[in-house]
């Protein structure tokens, strides 16, 4: 099917989008098109306007300098994913990136309408707050930092205001005694997340001395597992493995997604076996820098 | 409704034509510009038939407006081969049989130009994960697998003979 | 074991039987410059949307397209009360006990599936037809729906007057008596209860059609995705009230078909009236999500089956009892899949004494069924298998051993079934043998025995398929119910330069006809196979055709073309032995070249013969000037492919992940006339019984609405989702045709599924666990694992 009318308008700058945002009733922002166009051809999108994001320069790339690396929010999942230093630096978050869709969707997708989408069963949110990522947004009163814990509130929905553009997100280092995974059980239809687990292990001489453990496809938006969190604290690396058992502790699983593809049921099963995995593999990254 | 003048260059020609913002990339190819090696197979991105390169990148066509594509260099199938000689993809894809209906064809073979740019010696599982977005209902993949093998030795990379699944 | 193709200009015509060449075809579809029916553009050509019910069972009370009509770049819209002409499509195989019911092209009263047309839009371009749509206001009272076969038979909601009970046929093969005395005398019974699940046979290509009228001669020319381009002429000329010789159809390339672009469907018909009613080109193309809710589904079974044994495990009778999803209409040869194409196969590869087999035809508010890949061989394979498996285990005997324990030996063909098919040739155990060598069974289970002390749970599956294709004669099927024969038909035609033309009534979709039937012509002319031009699919260039489904061209096509390449070489001959002034019984042909015996200078090439014949100088008496011969082939029996495939799974028993360690395919096609092709369908078959076997499934839900409506829910099977398979073959050859070849376009799909089935229940086994129901996604194998408690 194709998408209904509207009116295409592509902004030059951060400044003018927000401008058209405030002016065009009905507007939708399209970065890579991956979040927006699939919708809009079946026709559960069918806004008056698309504001096109994708072409600001200022939004787009990776710079690692310092202890922060900041990813403009038009980096595509390839960009991420193929980044060499951010595998080394933020394995979970290039490693999720890696995990989404195909070539081509990497190709065209971009972080920041991932994010913005806030899609449960996408690969990123669940990375993102392992990854103890903070958000930039734009709006009309200049630039917010959103806390990740803060950012994901339901299916679609985020922290984000309407007139509001998410322009940027910044991941902390992690340095060698962290290890971090993202894990995922695909459908085989969509590729989306059955179940997907990024996890952070912040180690100190072989023990756990923290935790960033969260799951995407469990619940309506991206969670942390904190009773796992909570196990896994004061650990030996060796037996994160074990704390898996508790991945849905701390959720209300009569809440878990319940579909066709899976029941809430075999996803709290999946949920505790991919945390189990995401677990080991993080730990197995403690004190090696990671390769693609 | 609005209508939008772009350029696009596609296979090295540089094209101009009117568009509606709705029209999709792989319309404005198909319908208005006539390439009609990229194909539709379905509409929620998933078949990968309309697979072509915009700026040297596969992309799937059909997630694409042609008016966000405005300014840039698309390759499609037809752009594949050169002076009249088959690119090592198309000679692979016939010797290996990599294709029946043809359907999939053009765009599995886009992808996997791609991919086998950025990747000299792929190991069968590597190829087969990096033919995700590309569904064939034909072949059982088997024979494109051998295909993007075998042209991966043709293009210089030092994989395993054609055929390496014995 | 992958086979090397070769370059075929450096194969000489007598070797060319047999090589594995590359395919003719093959540069036009990986360039570009293959012409698929949606590429077509023709000058004033509009576009043709259909309106379809967001309902499965509703009473329509009223269709509104005022708006749509007023629309700008709209030509026309037109409802079931436009319709004009017959619009009921028909059914093409009949049974005794057969409700026919009225299908119309558009519906007018009520839908009785989700997709159902009620309406269609003619406008400038595509997305303006689609705007258009919903713009057109439908009011219907929504009824209740049902789309399991038991249920619409149990007290469903009636969906048409004249079937009492949703009652499509009754059906039975066999004998019930000798089949219950073998109950009655049996040392051992088992039973399952197993479901066939609805499957979409997703074609790469939607199907499509682009018609032109010309009013000045009546005529109508309609391009469309087909199988059987003669057939829907003959069809359609019906449905739409149109002289068949003024409608013409052509086949395109066409990107896959797999059985779903042999029916008749409304959309076609809908796109050449509407041609004639707007008196300007129509092109109609479906989106996925249309043929998601209308390409005729595969299989819908619901099935009982029961085998019994004496005390050493020799099979002595089988029973099965089937409810069969005929879906919500009678689609064009629906009424022969779950009957003669199946209970005809339930005898599978073993010598059954006695079998009796109850089929019940039901209507449901789902797409109609009608022949998928495989089309009833692949229901009666998996039963068939499925039950051989459980026996097996009964008698705790190795499954190998027990299938060749009761195979039909190798010396009693032609074997009678107790269901009516006489199989020409077949040697099970040699397949079986070599599946074995190639799992290296005997090693395989030791590691089994190892790896579940470990807490590793690995299974082998066997499934001993056979299939039956070619399906014929014509006056046989006629006595079954066809509407139709099932000959083929072959036009061979020198040119006076010495090129020729094969015309032939298959029409390939992906096969590599084109090559095949060029290997067939060179070897049996002697010519070059660049000489060689073969053209399907085009009822104005080809004199008449049944077209391609049921692994039939090879069988039955390429017969017809040798048939015909005979006939010529037979008119050469006389015109070689006056040319070269010798008696007829003195010439020789070989490698194209009439010589005459014991002069070997004497000499003429048929290319020389063919220019002769034209030049017309200088003929026999009662010999007509060209070079050309007919034929319409009629087989005398089917043809029955075998073989052996195997799978060896291991499953995770904490998430019921499958992991494929081995597939192997050891198949016996008869002679193969390019093994690559070969083995390429075997390939691409079994990866839609993998598909069927762990991913697939058209699901819907309790009114009627499709869950599985894009390839985002249903999974068509991805590269990482297809095992590698080791193939090898045996070959028996058929003795029914000249060729000697059997049919490979379905044996995969036949084969795969209870393959890999039987591999998953068997790695299960210490938990106890007898039987999943397909596909076998983790959630039911994990669940399987533990409503057993989940202990091993």
């Amino acid at each position: 099917m194709y998408p209904g009318e509207f009116d295409y308008h592509r902004a030059e700058s951060v400044e003018h989008a927000l401008e058209l945002l405030a002016d065009l009733d009905d507007a939708e922002l399209l970065s890579g098109g991956h979040s927006l166009l699939p919708t809009m051809k079946t026709g559960l999108a069918d806004p008056d306007a698309v504001v096109d994001i994708g072409h600001i320069d200022a939004m787009t790339g990776i710079d690692h300098s310092g202890d922060t690396t900041t990813i403009g929010a038009n980096t595509t999942y390839a960009e991420i994913a193929d980044d060499d230093t951010l595998w080394d630096s933020v394995t979970v978050l290039a490693e999720a990136a890696g995990e989404i869709g195909d070539v081509q969707v990497r190709n065209a997708g971009t972080i920041g309408g991932n994010i913005a989408h806030a899609d449960p069963a996408s690969d990123l949110p669940a990375a993102a707050l392992a990854a103890d990522a903070t958000l930039v947004a734009h709006g009309p009163d200049g630039e917010r930092e959103i806390d990740v814990d803060d950012y994901f509130i339901a299916m679609y929905m985020t922290d984000l205001a309407e007139d509001e553009l998410l322009t940027r997100v910044e991941v902390p280092h992690q340095g060698p005694e962290v290890g971090s995974a993202y894990v995922k059980k695909p459908s085989p239809s969509s590729g989306y997340a059955l179940i997907g687990v990024a996890a952070t292990l912040y180690t100190d001489g072989g023990t756990v001395a923290s935790a960033r453990v969260a799951a995407n496809g469990a619940m309506d938006h991206g969670v942390r597992l904190t009773a796992v969190e909570d196990a896994l604290e004061g650990m030996s690396v060796d037996d994160v493995g074990d704390a898996g058992e508790h991945a849905g502790d701390s959720l209300d699983t009569s809440m878990f997604m319940d579909d066709i593809q899976a029941s809430a049921e075999f996803r709290a099963q999946l949920l505790e076996a991919y945390t189990e995995r995401a677990l080991e593999r993080a730990a197995d990254r403690v004190g090696v820098a990671a390769t693609v | 409704m609005a209508e939008h003048d772009i350029t696009l260059t596609v296979n090295g020609n540089e094209q101009e034509l009117t568009v509606e913002s709705r029209t999709l990339l792989v319309h404005a190819l198909r319908d208005e510009l006539g390439y009609t090696g990229p194909n539709v197979g379905c509409e929620s991105s998933m078949c990968g038939a309309c697979t072509v390169h915009v700026d040297g990148k596969a992309v799937k066509s059909c997630t694409m407006l042609a008016v966000q594509a405005d300014g840039t260099d698309v390759t499609t199938v037809e752009g594949l081969d050169q002076d009249g000689e088959f690119h090592p993809i198309q000679e692979a894809f016939q010797e290996e049989h990599g294709l029946q209906c043809g359907y999939c064809t053009p765009g599995m073979m886009m992808t996997a130009v791609d991919f086998l740019d950025d990747h000299d010696d792929p190991g069968r599982e590597e190829i087969r994960e990096a033919l995700e977005g590309n569904l064939c209902r034909c072949t059982g993949y088997q024979n494109i697998v051998n295909a993007v093998e075998t042209a991966s030795n043709k293009m210089g990379g030092s994989g395993a003979a054609a055929g390496g699944d014995d | 074991m992958s086979i090397e193709t070769e370059d075929p200009s450096e194969i000489d015509p007598a070797e060319i039987l047999g090589s594995a060449i590359e395919r003719r075809e093959d540069p036009a579809l990986i360039t570009g410059d293959a012409e698929y029916t949606d590429d077509i553009q023709i000058p004033r050509m509009t576009h043709m949307a259909v309106k379809r019910s967001q309902h499965a069972h509703a009473r329509i009370e009223d269709v509104d397209t005022s708006e749509a009509e007023a629309m700008d770049g709209v030509v026309d819209v037109f409802t079931a009360e436009d319709i004009d002409v017959p619009g009921s499509l028909p059914v093409g195989w009949l049974l005794e006990t057969l409700e026919q019911v009225d299908h119309p092209i558009l519906a007018g009263e009520k839908v009785r599936y989700q997709g159902d047309g009620v309406a269609i839009v003619v406008a400038e371009d595509r997305y303006t037809a689609q705007d258009a749509l919903d713009a057109i206001d439908v009011e219907y009272e929504r009824l209740d729906a049902v789309t399991d076969p038991s249920d619409a038979l149990n007290g469903g909601p009636e969906i048409h007057d004249d079937a009492a009970d949703n009652v499509a046929f009754e059906w039975e093969i066999g004998n019930a008596d000798e089949t219950e005395e073998a109950f009655e005398e049996a040392a051992h019974t088992v039973d399952l209860e197993v479901e066939n699940q609805l499957l979409i046979p997703n074609a790469m290509e939607p199907r499509a059609a682009v018609a032109d009228y010309n009013p000045s001669d009546n005529q109508i020319d309609l391009a469309m995705t087909t199988q059987n381009p003669h057939v829907h002429r003959l069809l359609m000329a019906g449905v739409i009230d149109h002289p068949e010789n003024k409608l013409s159809i052509r086949a395109p390339d066409v990107g896959g078909g797999f059985g779903s672009k042999i029916h008749h469907y409304a959309d076609e018909a809908l796109t050449a009236w509407a041609a004639k009613q707007v008196e300007r080109p129509v092109k109609w193309v479906a989106t996925r999500s249309e043929t998601y809710q209308t390409d005729a589904l595969g299989r819908g079974h619901e099935t009982h089956g029961q085998v019994a044994m004496d005390e050493d495990g020799n099979i002595t009778g089988l029973k099965v009892d089937t409810k069969a999803n005929l879906g919500a209409y009678l689609s064009t040869f629906a009424p022969s899949i779950p009957t003669y194409l199946y209970g005809t196969l339930l005898s599978g590869q073993y010598e059954i004494p006695a079998i009796h087999c109850e089929v019940t035809g039901a209507f449901t508010n789902v797409p109609p069924v009608d022949a998928y890949r495989g089309a009833g061989r692949p229901e009666a394979s998996y039963i068939v298998e499925r039950l051989v498996k459980h026996a097996a285990e009964h008698m705790d005997m190795d499954p190998a051993e027990f299938r060749r324990q009761n195979f039909v030996p190798g010396d009693a063909f032609p074997y009678e079934t107790p269901v009516a098919m006489v199989y020409d040739s077949g040697d099970y155990e040699k397949t079986l043998d070599r599946a074995l060598e190639m799992l290296d069974y005997e090693e395989f289970r030791e590691r089994q025995e190892a790896a579940r002390e470990e807490g590793r749970y690995l299974g082998v599956g066997f499934s001993a398929y056979i299939e039956a294709c070619g399906i014929a004669p014509s006056e046989l099927v006629g006595q079954l119910g066809a509407q139709a024969g099932l000959w083929e038909s072959s036009l061979v035609r020198f040119q006076p330069s010495g090129t020729v033309t094969a015309y032939l009534g298959t029409s390939g979709h992906g096969q590599g006809h084109d090559t095949t039937y060029s290997q067939i012509l060179a070897s049996e002319l002697g010519l070059d196979i660049e000489d060689i031009d073969i053209v399907e699919g085009d009822t104005d260039e080809i004199p008449q055709g049944m077209g391609t489904y049921g692994s039939r061209s090879a069988a039955v096509g390429g017969s017809a073309l040798v048939q015909s390449a005979r006939k010529v070489v037979e008119k050469a001959k006389k015109i070689a032995a006056h040319q070269l002034e010798a008696s007829e019984d003195d010439i020789e042909f070989e490698d194209g070249e009439f010589r005459v015996a014991g002069a070997p200078d004497r000499s003429m090439h048929i290319q020389d013969v063919a220019g002769a014949a034209y030049l017309a100088h200088d003929m026999p008496d009662d010999v007509e000037p060209g070079l050309e011969a007919s034929s319409f082939y009629d087989p005398e029996n089917f043809v029955f492919p075998f073989g052996m495939h195997a799978a060896i799974v291991e499953v995770d028993p904490d998430t019921g992940e499958i992991d494929f360690e081995t597939y192997v395919a050891v198949d016996d096609v008869g002679n193969q006339i390019n093994p690559k092709i070969v083995e390429g369908q075997i390939h691409g078959g079994v990866a839609q019984g993998v598909g069927q076997a762990l991913y697939e499934g058209a699901e819907y839900d309790e009114n009627g609405q499709l869950l599985t409506g894009s390839m985002q829910d249903y999974t068509v099977p991805k590269a990482m989702h297809v095992p590698e398979m080791e193939t090898d073959s045996t070959v028996t050859e058929s003795p029914h045709n000249p060729l000697g070849v059997k049919g490979v376009g379905e044996a995969g799909t036949i084969a795969a599924p209870q393959a890999i089935v039987n591999a998953v229940v068997d790695a299960l086994e210490p938990f106890g666990v007898e039987n999943i129901e397909m596909p076998l996604k983790e959630e039911r194998v994990w669940r399987a694992i533990h409503e057993n408690g989940g202990d091993a």
